[in-house]
Order: structure tokens, then C-alpha cells, then sequence
């Protein structure tokens, strides 16, 4: 049971985070189709960023001796970094859609096809190969918190809740939900938020009393962007154990799916994604899946295959999304480029 | 004589052909400024190398390798131009995908997973028939079709979605690529068509000449010795042109336009909406299915079957090779062939210098950036106040945006 919480939750925080990321473009009336695209390229710099600075005399030192708080600063600034280039990668998705007035799907495209063509680039002109690693050592032994992070023996038992949520978990998990929390309240319960979320329902109206509808939409992106961006290094990190390859397996699409999902609403997204985490989960690691702990792997043992598993998120996020079509509310005013003389 | 030039500079199609033929300029000076970048930024590469990769990029078709002293040569090199040829034989197909959904308004990013499911249709008809049965020729053209009729079959997924529950297509399309990829790897993964005869190829499935089965050459082996080239690229040209008819010449191909550029005025002047965006989705998909199917049964290619983990570029080049002609049948056996040149230029990349093929996929994004907002370079080259009109003639995408304002749930 702990390790399918661990794993979903793995799972299901960069969708969550991503989603939201998803939420505010669309809110401020942008359709942001390059989510995946900034996942990549987020997910490469971070990576990037760990690579040439873990050689620095703080941070070997510190792994050395077990220093994690600072080995803790080093996966928080990469996850800044992340933000910030994801952010500017965004700008690419904003300039043509707020200023030039492009079709919004395929700017988002190109970016989606941009992100891996530059990221692969790079990577093999770095790397000589076609996956970006960690220099020395890996995810787990550097930034996973483990009870011999605190110097605690293995055989200590930390109880069901310690055992889950305290040990072999990354700081970036909960890193990552708080900021969902703040800023969904800030999306909902502040003047700002209900400014940007004018946006992308009428913005002929929240223009006629003084909101910058452009300036808006450009901050509900970069926004979009940031998270985005952490988002695909948090998934890097987290899943494929710090590595780059210019690839997410789709999960900036997915995040799409679960915010149509969660109606654009920041409390079923993070329902919706854990659901998609769960359904993830089982298909990564359904042979290793002890649900009650008592020795039996019955997902294995039924006997269905393997490629059964993988399909099935896409499977339901299809057959959810034939489901809730009907009632599902999308911002008014999404994809449609801003013109100020058309009131 | 100024007269008539400047009459021919004022038609729309040479102004999309013109922002067309800038979007690829920029597209190539972008990618000259990376591996300028790149180059300066990294010792091992030298300024020579640097004027290497940039002479590569915009001429590599014309590469012919380099010389006993280390320089590269140029010239006519007709393996080049034959394998530019055979690569471009499933781009313009995709590419046709992509442009036929776009009339009718919608985005077909499930070219890949269309094409995947050609690819599995075509392969396994085109094995599993035994050629000392059948003649060779009679398991090509049912391959052929069986792969046309997957990719149609799949591509209706997304369409009815759309048709009937107003699922985003956009959306629906990922699901079926991903699923598609999945589909394929478990077929294959069950299947007796791996390839268990050279140990060095487990990976693969047999290549169609294993059972006797390959697309004719029509001599053009002949003319362009040396490469992959076959007669797919004519069956290509020929469906190219038959798709221009189909859309520009006949009632269904008006319906389908018409449905396009407003799906609510299309209804009540007595058009079936559903019906028609089911139908441009299923002609899309039998069209990449089409073009998979020629690809995979040239019998010179071998598919690589655990592909679950990623999707055919193919697929996704389409998209670039439609936009970049401006959705026009005609213009994506142009277009293809280009993104098919790039191709090449990136192994030529690879091969002698040291950068690698990525390089062409960026240039590819920023071509599909920039048509982005072609509409914005067509207004620029529009100066005059009396062309001013005819940016209002544009694509059908542009003009779906008073209808989705209409009923707010357009999205999914």
C-alpha cells in the first residue's frame, strides 16, 4: 500500500502541477497546447543545471558527508531555474497569440515540436549521447529523503503514515502541492485572480473597465510556463531518475486531458490527476503492486498483458472525456485572439 | 510589362506562396544561428567545421561527401535525390492528411497514430498472405488498401468523438496516437512476423520482400541509381492530384469546405455537419494510412516494433508539410519533398560533420511557428490599402472562432 501511494503520488504531482499550468493560460484565454513542449524544455534545464553544478566544491562536499539540506538548496534552485526558463520559453507561445493574433493550436505545436528538436540537439552536442544523466551518482542517492537522511536505521518503523509520506520521498512532492494550494486560492479568492479569470470569459467587458487584457493574458501564461517548466523537471526528476531525453511520455498532454477532466476547477484537477496517477502507476510498475501487503501480486497474476496497462490511461482519459463533454465549462473566451476593436 | 508583374504580385497565391517561401528562410537562418551558437560556444568545433554545418544546411542535397582532402564536395548526387524522393513519398501523404482535415476545420494531430495503424494493417496483409499462394502483386494492392482502410477506421475515432460528443479533436487525436502506439507493439509483440532469422535485427519485423511483396520501381531506380526511390512516389503525386480535384472540383470536397469555415451555416443551408467532419477524418486517416503503407512496403525499410514509447515523426511532419503549403493538394508535393530534402541534410549533418539531424527538426518547428501568424507576413506583403479585403479570405481554423464564441463549449 505504501508504495502504491508513493508511486501515484510520483506520478500524479507533476500532472497535478502542470494542469494548473494548464488552467491559468486557458483562463486568461489562452489555449496553451505546448504544455508538453515546456515539459521538455523545463525538464532539460533543470537537468542541465544539476549537471554542471553538481561539480562545485559545495555540493560534492556535501554529498559526501551527508549534507542534505544542502543537497535540498541545489534540487530547489534547479526547480527554479526550470520555472524561470520554462517561463521564457512561454513567451514564444505569448508573443504570437497575444500580439501577432495566431492560431493558438498550432503555435503550440510548433513549440511541442520545437522543445525536443532543441533538447535533443543540445543533448547530443553535450552529451555525445541521446540522454542527458547526472555527472556523478543518482536521483535517489542525492535529493531522495531517507531515513538515513536523518541518520535513523533502516529497521526503525516510522509507522504507516512516517513510512509513506516522510521516507524515500522527495522534497519537491510537497514543494509542489503547496505552491498548487496558493496558487489555486490566489486564482479564486484574490482581486488578481478574478482579474485573469475575466479575461478569458469576456474580455471585451474586463477591458471596458480597465483591465490590460494583453497584460493579463501574458502573465496567465508565463505563469502557465513556470509551472510547466518545474513541472517537467519535477517529473525528471522524480520518475526517470534525473535524466533528460527530450521526451515526457506525454504527460503534458495528459495534463490537458485532466484539467477538461477537472473542469478547470483546482480541487477536481487534484482529484482527477491522482486518478491518473493511480492508472500511471499501474502501468510503470503493476508487477511490483502488493496491495495489501500480504505477498500476492495480483495484478501480475491475472495474467493480462502488460500492453493492456499501458493503454489504459489513454483508454479512460478518452472514455471520461466522452463522459463529461456535456457538462464540462470551458473559459468563454479561450483560443480566441484579443482585438480590441471588436466589442 | 510592370503592369503585369505587379498583377501577378497581388494574387493571394503568390503572396502565400511568397510568406511560405519566408517562413522557410527564416526557418534555415535560425537554424544557421544555432549551429553558429553552438559552434563558437564549443572548442572542439572548429570555424572551419562551423562553415561546414552551415553550407550543409542550406545545400545539403547537393552534398556528394568529402574529398580525399577532408573538404566536402558538391555536386548532382542522385542517391540523394532518389532517397529525398522516397522520403517524400509518406510525408506527402501525411501531409494530404493534414491539409484534408484542415479544410473542414479540423486539426488532425493523429496523423502518427493513423499512420501506425497503416503501418501495422499493411505489414501484417502484406506477410501474412503467402506468396506462393497468392500473387505478389494482388498482396501489394490489398496491403495497400488495408492499410488505407486502418488508418481510416482510426481516424474516425476522433471524428465521431467530435461529431457526435464535441470532444476537442485536438485532444481526442493524442489519446488514439498513444493508444495506436500501444495497439501496434502488442500486435506485433504476439505476432510471428518478428524478425527471428537475422539475430542482429530481433528488434524488427521482416522486411515485406521476405514474402515476395515490394512496390514496383517504374525504372526510376534506373534514373536515380543507388537509392531507396520506388513508384510510391508517383501513387503519392497521383493522390495529390486526385485529392485537389476531390476538394476543389466536387460537391462533396464543397460540402467538406463548407462545413470548415462555418459548421452551424453549413447545417441549416442543408449540409450533414456530422457526417461530413466523420468523413474528412476518415479521408484523413486513410490517407496516412496510405502513406504508411507505402513506406513499409517498398521492401527496402524495417519497422522497428516496440514502439510504444514514442511516434512516428512522419506523422507530426505532415503538419509542417501542410501548413507550409497552405493546406493546397498541389502544394504538399513541394512542400513534402522539402521536408524530405531537410531530412536528408540532417544525415548529411550527422555523417561528416559535428552536429546531428536534430538541427532539420528545429528548422521544421520554427517553419510551423512562423505559419502560425502567416496571416501577419501576408499583411505585410499586402501594402495596399484595396488588397486589404482579401485577409479576411483565410484559413478555415480563423474563421471557426465566431462559432465557438457562439456556444462556449467547444473545447472538449
Amino acid at each position: 500500500m505504501t508504495f502504491l501511494i508513493q508511486q501515484t503520488l510520483l506520478y500524479a504531482v507533476p500532472l497535478m502541477i502542470v494542469a494548473l499550468a494548464g488552467v491559468f493560460a486557458e483562463r486568461s484565454g489562452i489555449i496553451n497546447l505546448a504544455l508538453e513542449g515546456i515539459m521538455i524544455f523545463g525538464a532539460f534545464i533543470g537537468v542541465l543545471f544539476v549537471h554542471s553544478m553538481q561539480n562545485l566544491e559545495v555540493f560534492t562536499t556535501a554529498a559526501r558527508e551527508g549534507d542534505w539540506l544542502t543537497l535540498q538548496g541545489l534540487e530547489l534552485l534547479a526547480m527554479v531555474v526550470a520555472a524561470i526558463m520554462g517561463a521564457i520559453f512561454s513567451l514564444l507561445l505569448s508573443f504570437a497569440s497575444i500580439n501577432l493574433r495566431a492560431d493558438q493550436t498550432i503555435g503550440g505545436t510548433a513549440l511541442n515540436l520545437l522543445a525536443p528538436a532543441l533538447v535533443l540537439f543540445l543533448i547530443r552536442v553535450l552529451a555525445n549521447q541521446n540522454t542527458l544523466q547526472m555527472q556523478t551518482g543518482d536521483a535517489a542517492s542525492w535529493f531522495m529523503i531517507k531515513k538515513s537522511t536523518f541518520g535513523v536505521k533502516k529497521s526503525v518503523d516510522w509507522g504507516f503514515f512516517g513510512e509513506t509520506f516522510l521516507n524515500k520521498v522527495y522534497i519537491a512532492t510537497y514543494i509542489c502541492i503547496i505552491i498548487f494550494i496558493v496558487l489555486a486560492i490566489i486564482l479564486y479568492k484574490t482581486k488578481f485572480g478574478l482579474r485573469l479569470r475575466s479575461c478569458g470569459e469576456n474580455p471585451q467587458a474586463a477591458d471596458s473597465l480597465g483591465i490590460n487584457v494583453y497584460k493579463m493574458r501574458y502573465i496567465g501564461t508565463t505563469i502557465s510556463g513556470a509551472l510547466a517548466g518545474m513541472g517537467g523537471f519535477v517529473y525528471s526528476l522524480t520518475t526517470a531518475n534525473c535524466t533528460a531525453n527530450g521526451d515526457v511520455a506525454g504527460f503534458g498532454f495528459l495534463a490537458l486531458a485532466v484539467m477538461i477532466f477537472g473542469n478547470w476547477k483546482p480541487l477536481n484537477i487534484a482529484g482527477a490527476s491522482l486518478l491518473f496517477g493511480l492508472f500511471k502507476c499501474i502501468a510503470a510498475a503493476y508487477s511490483s503492486i502488493d496491495i495489501n501487503g500480504d505477498g500476492v501480486y495480483w495484478l501480475a497474476e491475472i495474467g493480462i498483458s502488460s500492453h493492456l496497462y499501458r493503454m489504459l490511461p489513454y483508454l479512460v482519459t478518452l472514455v471520461v472525456l466522452a463522459f463529461t463533454s456535456k457538462k464540462s465549462r470551458a473559459p468563454k473566451a479561450e483560443g480566441i485572439p484579443y482585438d480590441k476593436g471588436s466589442r | 510589362m510592370k503592369n503585369k508583374l505587379s498583377d501577378i504580385y497581388g494574387k493571394d497565391g503568390t503572396k502565400k506562396v511568397l510568406a511560405s517561401l519566408i517562413s522557410i528562410l527564416v526557418g534555415l537562418f535560425v537554424g544557421t544561428i544555432i549551429v553558429v551558437i553552438v559552434g563558437l560556444t564549443k572548442d572542439t568545433i572548429t570555424p572551419s567545421g562551423i562553415w561546414d554545418g552551415v553550407r550543409l544546411i542550406f545545400a545539403g542535397i547537393f552534398s556528394t561527401g568529402r574529398d580525399a582532402a577532408g573538404n566536402l564536395s558538391w555536386g548532382y548526387n542522385p542517391q540523394s535525390v532518389g532517397n529525398m524522393l522516397f522520403r517524400a513519398t509518406p510525408l506527402i501523404m501525411t501531409g494530404l492528411s493534414v491539409a484534408v482535415a484542415y479544410k473542414t476545420g479540423l486539426f488532425n494531430i493523429g496523423a502518427p497514430g493513423q499512420y501506425l495503424m497503416g503501418t501495422m494493417a499493411s505489414l501484417m496483409i502484406a506477410l501474412g498472405i503467402p506468396s506462393e499462394v497468392v500473387p505478389a502483386g494482388i498482396i501489394w494492392v490489398l496491403a495497400f488498401l488495408g492499410g488505407c482502410l486502418a488508418g481510416a477506421l482510426w481516424g474516425c475515432i476522433p471524428g465521431l468523438l467530435k461529431a457526435l460528443l464535441n470532444i476537442n479533436e485536438v485532444l481526442a487525436c493524442i489519446m488514439t496516437n498513444w493508444l495506436a502506439a500501444n495497439l501496434v507493439t502488442w500486435a506485433f509483440d504476439v505476432s510471428n512476423f518478428k524478425n527471428m532469422v537475422e539475430n542482429t535485427k530481433a528488434g524488427y519485423i521482416y522486411k515485406t520482400t521476405f514474402n515476395g511483396v515490394e512496390t514496383p520501381k517504374l525504372g526510376l531506380d534506373k534514373i536515380f541509381p543507388g537509392s531507396q526511390v520506388n513508384g510510391g512516389i508517383l501513387i503519392a503525386i497521383v493522390i495529390a492530384i486526385a485529392m485537389y480535384i476531390l476538394i476543389n472540383k466536387t460537391t462533396l470536397g464543397y460540402q467538406l469546405k463548407a462545413c470548415g469555415s462555418n459548421r452551424h451555416a453549413a447545417r441549416y443551408a442543408g449540409i450533414n455537419d456530422k457526417r461530413n467532419i466523420v468523413l474528412s477524418m476518415a479521408i484523413a486517416g486513410a490517407l496516412s494510412g496510405g502513406g504508411a503503407a507505402l513506406y513499409w512496403l517498398a521492401g527496402n525499410t524495417e519497422f522497428y516494433w516496440s514502439t510504444y514509447q514514442s511516434l512516428p515523426a512522419i506523422g507530426f511532419n505532415g503538419i509542417p508539410v501542410a501548413l507550409l503549403a497552405v493546406c493546397n493538394p498541389i502544394g504538399v508535393i513541394f512542400t513534402g519533398s522539402f521536408m524530405a530534402m531537410l531530412d536528408i541534410v540532417g544525415q548529411q549533418l550527422t555523417g561528416y560533420t559535428a552536429y546531428n539531424e536534430y538541427i532539420t527538426d528545429v528548422i521544421i518547428a520554427v517553419i510551423v511557428y512562423l505559419s502560425a501568424f502567416s496571416l501577419v507576413i501576408r499583411m505585410a506583403l499586402t501594402r495596399k490599402p484595396k488588397a486589404r479585403k482579401e485577409k479576411i479570405e483565410t484559413k478555415p481554423v480563423a474563421e471557426k472562432k465566431p462559432d465557438s464564441q457562439a456556444e462556449g463549449g467547444e473545447e472538449a
